[in-house]
């Protein structure tokens, strides 16, 4: 049997179900692995000790009809977990200790899963590089001095490394299928209101979902088929009929028609992405699916429209954190005082500037002229889908336009970050599902995801694509250990 | 459009977040070149678009008038800043 | 019912006379169990902080999900208010600090409402005024700030964090603080009859901000606003417009401007002050809340509410006049409180109209007031004021006696049949053994009879007092009349 924490999600569970390996086995190989990659900054909070404590319990009353058989995992450190510490990677929140669990991580803990740690993250999500947390950047495993992409970088990294075997993240404009994209692994954003929010900290309500980030398409599958579902407690949830998406998983993708946007062609992609699309397109096309050309005009104007609503929405979410019922206090003359001491020592400077950007487009004389003309815009945007979606099931693009960049290398400027997620932030704006797979590498070896777009509520069809380009592409991660 | 160290001042007095006045002046570089960046919005005709607010197509749900949620006053105060056994404590209100 | 005077509310300087114009935005607490958004109780005078949830207390990822129930008592409140139902509504934040308010912001509506326009119509003497009403709409109560537990701290209390509040906004067509006293009550008693909302100013259930401005008598434009925030009394929102008025008349008499500001009312002082601490937090930024989608009810919805509807106040009072034949006035003060309604109603289920209008509206009330007691808690049953009613009527005691029995019921709140048999308070109505009392009385006052007969008329009701001494005041006056007439002129 090849080393534990090689192994994919669907490998552990048949191999715990078939008893050839223990969830106690499996939870301290990832446990072990992790403690020698403290150097990647992936953990924020480890909950190792109780995550193999957990894993004995279950090897003592094993219960092998569960979807997660005692199989560890991160997560995200954006998810509410109750007793475990959650940070959203801001210092705002650096003692903060929930008493509740997201129905997330619930979803998961009730089919088996047991939590391993929490996977740091930009702070609040706001970020494209893990630069942004407190809790300092992640290294991609690919390279030192990599980032792993954000704000979900702590989990795309600790799945290519192999530190947990698959992990949740969040995506408000990209940020599973933007890391995935940079680590070699496969990130899922689910059709919004397919994932509760509840229980995870809020950046931009009407944008934000959960999703996993894996290894391969089967894993991304079984672990969509476990945190997907309908909740009360979160009035944008949505109830429909969710598939067995693994076991419904095919990649018979005959006569399935697949869009090709021309205005994702930007101006300055590097050659190696736009080849890279191109044979995506030929990989589809083997498999029996049929290219169409369409148009999504109003792509150019996704960014702009993105970097009001969720700055809007997070300027209002973020509210809340003022030092009065938990988290960080600097203590202040009086209350007012107090406040603007809290959040401007709380919060870190990129938080803080898109709070400023959100306060000034909803201020009295601005609303119009920006919130109210991005909703329009958000609009089309979602018309320009539902056009699309007359003609074909899937649209096809790149993850991003452009490999993982070095530490440091954006950071102060911050309109050249934003752009990272010009491919993946209309998908956030239309409420579609979306999902980056592993397509090949760059020039440098660092790898470059392809994005594929669903219809709302049609992951099946997304993981089938993707399922049958993973076979034709055969992407192998090459991972060195270079910080163990 | 040109973001000055007075709208600054105003937006983080409205948002509590003080800003000195060094780190002032590169914020409102940082938000003049955003809003720059956001102002290609302003090509586009929208008066007869019905903005969108939510992205889920479904109406408000509603829920049953029942009380679920028991006193759970230590585990609300457990994490407040100033230790208090009944209360949330704040620097004094002077209206 | 309040009398007020027909008299217009005017202030008078140098050679100037300013009218007030007042509107009001009341603040009434639902009645329902649980939250608006959370399925915290709403119950009043528990222990602070006990009735807090995790939403309430906006911790991170918490969402909030709309109570029915609430929305329907807003419904049903519009529906009392003859208001317009919008079937599309949206809720959104109104973003601003304070130590009360959780979440940094209140959920509330701004743009679209879930009750338009209505009106509510008030009693005064020259005749009915409506007064208008601009919308109704659902928001999130906040907590309460108590400062005078420890000098240098603020303590926050969440229970009222979350509760359901009606936010109803009247037209600027109120114009002295009379009136503004009459459209209080008035919505209390269309909300009292409804059961949405229990009117109960001391518990804060009712609170109003009052906005206020002044202009010329014959003037057709308003003058600049001034909002007085969160009064919680009657007497207060009356001390405060007469303030105000006075204070805005004197600026424009001085030739200084008014700034439209949000303002407090001291009540120690007796007078209203600039808030500073809210001024820098005047723009709430409102936006649709991403957390909730939009509130969409159906016809069918609304229809069921208003088959709930009970008779409301006014056409109570009208059922009253035409029926009953009371005088507006006494409609008006049995209908306006529901409970004071629902006990005469109960009193005349058993008992003559008249009567009971004349002793609900006399002996009770006086009681009541005396006592400091609501009609709910009066210690006469109306099971049992209608049977006191019904021995009137059918002779067995009479008016006088009545009264007698009226006030022992007060004390021991028993039955008046036990009270009159066992005091022996039976009216003498026997032809026989009152002749016998009049003879006697006729016998000892020989010297009056003559004078009777020699014409003087007026003895008559010397007389019949005699008699009714002799009958320890238990004789049926009519009989003693008859009688007496009879032996005096026969
Ligand atoms: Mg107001
Ligand atoms: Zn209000």
């Amino acid at each position: 049997m090849s080393n534990i924490t090689n192994q994919t999600l669907s490998e552990l569970i048949k191999n715990i179900k078939s008893k050839k390996i223990s969830s106690t086995e499996v939870t301290k190989a990832f446990v072990e692995r992790s403690e020698k990659s403290k150097k990647l900054n992936a953990y924020i909070t480890d909950n190792f000790s109780s995550a193999i404590k957990k894993a004995k319990n279950f090897d003592e009353k094993p219960n092998f009809e569960l979807k997660l058989p005692g199989i560890p995992i991160a997560v995200k450190d954006l998810f509410c977990t109750n007793g475990v510490k959650t940070t959203a990677g801001s210092k705002i929140l650096n003692n903060f200790i929930p008493s509740y669990e997201s129905t997330v991580t619930q979803n998961i803990l009730d089919q088996g899963g047991i939590l391993m740690g929490k996977l740091n993250c930009d702070e609040f999500a706001m970020g494209s590089s893990n630069e942004t947390s407190f809790f300092g950047n992640v290294q991609n495993p690919i390279k030192e001095n990599l980032v792993p992409g954000g704000s979900s970088g702590g989990s795309s990294s600790a799945v290519a490394a192999n530190l947990t075997p698959v992990t949740i993240g969040t995506d408000t404009g990209g940020s599973i299928r933007q890391p995935a994209s940079f680590t070699g692994t496969v990130g899922l954003k689910p059709t919004y209101g397919s994932c509760s929010r509840y229980g995870i900290v809020a950046f931009a309500s009407s944008l934000d979902q959960a999703g996993p980030i894996s290894k391969n398409v089967k894993d991304a599958s079984i672990l969509l088929e476990v945190i997907s579902s309908f909740d009360k407690k979160d009035s944008t949830s949505i109830e429909f009929k969710r598939n067995q998406y693994s076991e419904e998983l095919t990649n018979n993708i005959k006569g399935k028609k697949i869009g090709i946007p021309k205005e994702y062609r930007v101006e300055g992609m590097p050659q190696e992405i736009e080849d890279l699309w191109r044979k995506g397109i030929e990989y589809v096309k083997e498999c029996g699916a049929e290219i169409i050309d369409i148009s999504l005009p109003h792509t150019n104007y996704a960014l702009p429209t993105y970097y009001i609503v969720a700055p809007a929405e997070a300027s209002s979410n973020l509210a809340r954190y003022d030092g009065v019922k938990y988290g960080f206090r600097s203590p202040g003359e009086n209350l007012i005082d107090m406040y603007e001491k809290t959040r401007s020592e709380g919060f870190g400077e990129e938080v803080k500037r898109r709070i400023m950007i959100g306060t000034y487009v909803l201020s009295s004389g601005y609303y119009d002229a920006y919130y109210l003309k991005a909703q329009k815009v958000r609009q089309l945007i979602k018309k320009d889908f539902d056009e699309a979606y007359t003609k074909v099931d899937a649209i096809l693009t790149p993850s991003t336009p452009s490999s993982a960049f070095k530490i440091g290398e954006k950071t102060n400027d911050p309109v050249s970050m934003y752009l990272n997620d010009i491919f993946t932030v209309p998908v956030n704006l239309a409420g579609l599902p979306g999902i980056s797979i592993p397509a090949g590498t760059d020039q440098k070896g660092y790898p470059l995801g392809l994005q594929i777009i669903g219809k709302p509520f049609d992951e099946q069809t997304i993981l089938n694509i993707a399922y049958s380009m993973e076979e034709k592409i055969g992407f192998k991660n090459q991972i060195t250990d270079w910080w163990i | 459009m040109t973001i000055d160290l007075k709208t600054v001042k105003h937006i983080s007095k409205l948002a509590r977040i003080s800003v000195d006045e060094e780190k002032a002046d590169k914020l409102a570089g940082d938000l003049n070149s955003i809003f720059d960046f956001i102002e290609k919005l302003n090509e586009l005709k929208t008066e007869n678009v019905e903005p969108l607010t939510s992205i889920a197509e479904t109406t408000l749900r509603f829920r049953e008038d029942k009380i679920n949620s028991q006193n759970i006053r230590e585990k609300i105060l457990k994490n407040s800043p100033d230790e208090n056994k009944d209360f949330f404590v704040v620097p004094k209100v002077v209206e | 019912m309040d009398l007020v005077s027909d008299q217009e509310f005017l202030i008078k300087r140098n050679n100037n006379t300013y009218e007030v114009v007042i509107g009001l935005e009341v603040h009434a607490q639902v009645i329902s169990n649980s939250k608006l958004f959370s399925t915290s109780s709403t119950k009043f005078g528990a222990e602070p902080n006990t009735q807090v949830s995790l939403v309430d207390a906006a911790f991170p990822g918490m969402l909030p999900v709309i109570n029915e129930f609430c929305v329907k008592q807003a419904i049903k409140t519009g529906i009392g208010l003859k208001a317009k139902i919008n079937k599309k509504s949206v809720f959104d934040r109104k973003n601003y600090f304070y130590a009360d308010l959780p979440q940094g912001y209140q959920i509330s509506q701004y743009k679209y409402p879930i009750v338009g326009e209505g009106n509510v119509i008030l009693d005064m003497p020259s005749g009915q005024k409506e007064i208008g009403i601009e919308r109704l709409h659902l928001e999130q109560d906040a907590g309460k700030s108590i400062h005078d537990i420890d000098p240098n701290n603020t303590f926050v209390d969440l229970n009222r964090s979350g509760v359901a509040l009606m936010e109803i906004v009247s037209k600027p067509d109120l114009r002295s603080p009379d009136e503004v006293n009459l459209y209080i009550k008035k919505l209390r008693s269309i909300m009292r009859y409804l059961g949405t909302c229990d009117g109960n100013m001391q518990e804060g259930s009712l609170r109003a901000d009052v906005n206020v401005s002044v202009r010329k008598k014959g003037e057709t434009n308003f003058g600049t606003r001034c909002e007085i925030k969160n009064v919680n009394s009657i007497k207060f929102m009356q001390m405060a417009i007469i303030y105000e008025a006075n204070r805005q008349v004197d600026l424009i008499e001085d030739g200084k401007s008014i700034d439209q500001e949000t303002r407090l009312f001291d009540t120690k002082k007796n007078e209203t002050r600039s808030m500073r601490s809210k001024e820098d937090a005047h723009d709430y930024r409102y936006f649709p809340d991403p957390d909730l989608l939009p509130l969409e009810i159906s016809d069918k919805f609304i229809q069921d509410i208003q088959t709930d509807i009970p008779e409301l106040p006014d056409e109570k009072k009208k059922r009253f006049i035409d029926k009953f034949k009371l005088s507006p006035y006494e409609a008006n003060i049995l209908v306006s409180d529901i409970e004071t309604s629902k006990y005469f109603e109960a009193v005349i289920k058993e008992a003559d109209v008249k009567l009971a209008t004349n002793w609900i509206t006399g002996e009770l009330f006086a009681v009541l007031n005396d006592k400091n007691l609501e009609i709910s808690d009066s210690p006469i049953s109306a099971n049992n004021l209608a049977k006191l009613i019904n021995l009137i009527k059918d002779g067995t005691i009479s008016g006088k006696i009545a009264k007698t029995v009226f006030e022992q019921m007060v004390d021991t709140n028993e039955n008046p049949q036990k009270i009159v048999q066992e005091r022996g308070l039976q009216q003498q109505s026997d032809p026989k053994a009152l002749e016998e009392l009049i003879d006697k009385v006729i016998e000892n006052n020989a010297d009056k009879v003559s004078q009777y007969k020699s014409g003087k008329d007026k003895l008559f009701g010397f007389f019949v007092g005699q008699v009714m001494k002799e009958s320890k005041g238990k004789g049926n006056p009519q009989l003693i009349n008859k009688i007496l007439k009879e032996k005096l002129n026969g």
